[in-house]
């Protein structure tokens, strides 16, 4: 699939905005007042930034208020509902927090509960499409879910709780790699169902309908190298994981965690990259590729 | 409603033969030129005369080889494909405006274009590569089993057909409620064996291909080889001499 920077951009960012929403929400940190406003408000311009920058990649952005009509059916369509109600829970919470001084405990919970399932209707999206084998998979959940979480802790500065998930983290994206490699190759989706020509003999896509590319081309035929795929894998965990690692074991300094915050992000933003990159849609056979 | 219909009246599509189509891409032609002045946001191309021309079409022939196990000669198939109204489509579940339906009357899949965000969601979604995003309208494009001709009162009843059916020259494309075992389609489905493509998917599509007839297999013999074995390999006598002549003329 086509790795469209907006997107990747949206679900990094927003990603690790609803994993810190989600932490405000439970209170971690326990903050008030102006320090309060300062976390609040990074949580929403992340998630908040995110959410617009994903608008960029629909053709009409103007008619994004249709999509809370389909909730019953569409994924995409929770995701807004689950965005805009975790926003709205969590902006009344913070307001009473940041200006009143006021915690109300369960509306915490339920932003909190709201960011989280934010982050799955977005996963969802992915897991549910049968076409690209890659994806429809148990791994994309978890590992959104995941990611919002330890990205989240690290913003909130938890950092007792956030190092040693840090490497549960790694370990999970490897197991689901590893995984995902398999479901792939175990497709039973092939050029031989895809014609029906199979039981012929061995087919061959020997001419593509048209000279040029095509919309399916540019979207869902992107492959990217095999070997280029393992570095990047080794440099998205290096970012998201070791070297946050590190960095947090070592003394605090307010410096360290700043930059194991943007190695992190750096890291997921690759991570997120390959997510696309990596995944083949089944319409790349009758293309041939 | 992006929810899909339990059951639908009629179950109107194509059936496809790959035996006889011959890869003319007339109906290519004929969709597009049908698809740009009629129903919906016409289909654009952009930079068609330059170096990277790209378009959206809701037709499109592929060309497959296929070489059988026993080494007999790779034989050539032309491989039409538009949207295939599938039963189960997942191309409009995951739609969230409501852009993309199915309609209960006679199960043909639309977009319905001014609710589009143009997310292209169902895009993915779909196996076959049947819908592609305008690039000028940046609308959602897909086959609308001609809607706006199926049941056009002002045209002449043999029009009343796909545009890609009625100017198919081989005869290749057909059209009809599959739901209907008498009809026309059925029983070339039920004759020569119309199966679905990817199967496995799940999406149940409506459209059927008909596969190529097996080859028949005559052993290569000549009758008349014999005869025409060559009766001298070296000319004799006259030609001999005119053979030497000019050879050393030139
Ligand atoms: S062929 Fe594709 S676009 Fe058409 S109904 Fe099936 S899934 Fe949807
Ligand atoms: S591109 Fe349009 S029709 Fe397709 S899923 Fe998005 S809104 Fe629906
Ligand atoms: S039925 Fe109409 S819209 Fe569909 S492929 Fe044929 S000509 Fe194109």
């Amino acid at each position: 699939m086509h790795p469209a920077p907006s997107i990747i951009l949206f679900s990094s960012l927003s990603g690790l905005g609803f994993g810190l929403l989600t932490m405000l929400g439970l209170g971690f940190p326990d903050v008030s007042g102006w320090v309060a406003f300062v976390f609040f408000a990074l949580g929403f311009a992340l998630a908040g930034g995110g959410l617009i920058s994903a608008t960029f990649h629909l053709g009409h952005p103007e008619r994004a208020l249709k999509s809370f009509t389909q909730w019953r059916s569409s994924w995409l369509s929770r995701e807004a509902w689950a965005a805009a109600g975790a926003m709205a829970v969590l902006g009344v919470y913070a307001i009473l927090i940041i200006f009143f001084d006021n915690r109300v405990p369960v509306l915490g919970w339920i932003g909190a509960a709201l960011s989280l399932l934010t982050v799955f209707t977005t996963s969802m999206i992915y897991t549910q499409l049968k076409t690209v084998p890659r994806w429809n998979h148990w791994s994309p959940p978890v590992l959104f879910m995941a990611y919002a979480i330890v990205g989240g802790l690290l913003l909130a500065g938890q950092v007792g709780v956030a190092t040693p998930l840090l490497v549960a983290l790694g370990v999970l994206q490897v197991v689901a790699w590893v995984d995902q490699e398999k479901k792939e190759a175990a497709s039973d989706t092939t050029l031989a169902t895809a014609t029906g020509l199979g039981n012929i003999g061995s087919v061959r896509a020997f001419e593509a309908p048209h000279t040029g590319g095509n919309y399916l081309t540019h979207e869902m035929a992107f492959r990217v190298g095999r070997k280029h795929a393992q570095s990047l894998k080794i440099i998205s965990l290096i970012f998201a994981v070791v070297l946050p690692f590190v960095l947090l074991i070592l003394p605090f300094h307010h410096l360290f965690a700043a930059v194991a915050v943007l190695s992190h992000l750096a890291g997921v933003a690759a991570q997120r990259w390959l997510f696309f990159a990596e995944a083949k849609h089944v319409v790349s056979l009758y293309y041939g590729r | 409603m992006t929810s899909l219909p339990t059951h639908t009246e009629k179950t109107l599509g194509l059936v496809i033969d790959l035996d006889t189509c011959v890869g003319c891409h007339a109906c290519v032609t004929a969709c597009k030129g049908w698809n740009t002045e009629n129903y919906g946001a016409p289909l654009a191309d952009t930079d068609a005369y330059g170096a990277e021309p790209v378009g959206s079409f809701l037709n499109r022939i592929h060309s497959y080889e296929v070489q059988p196990e026993n080494d007999a000669p790779a034989q050539l198939f032309h491989f039409p494909k538009s949207c295939l109204h599938c039963a189960d489509a997942p191309c409009v579940t995951v739609c969230p405006t409501g852009a993309s339906y199915k309609r209960v009357e006679d199960g043909i899949v639309l977009v319905n274009e001014s609710d589009c965000i143009g997310c292209g969601l169902c895009a993915w979604a779909c196996p076959y590569g049947a819908r592609e995003m305008d690039p000028v309208e940046k609308v959602m494009k897909k086959c609308t089993l001609c809607v706006d001709r199926i049941y056009n009162e002002n045209m002449p009843e043999e029009d009343r057909q796909p545009a890609c059916v009625r100017t198919c020259p081989a005869g290749a494309r057909h059209f009809g409620d599959l739901s209907d075992p008498d009809s026309d389609v059925s029983r070339l489905v039920a004759e020569r064996g119309g199966f679905d493509l990817m199967p496995e998917q799940g999406t149940g599509p409506v459209n059927k291909y008909l596969p190529p007839r097996p080859k028949d297999e005559i052993p290569e013999f000549d009758i008349l080889s014999p005869y025409l074995a060559p009766v001298a390999e070296e000319p004799q006598g006259f030609l001999r001499w005119l053979d030497k002549t000019l050879e050393r003329v030139s």
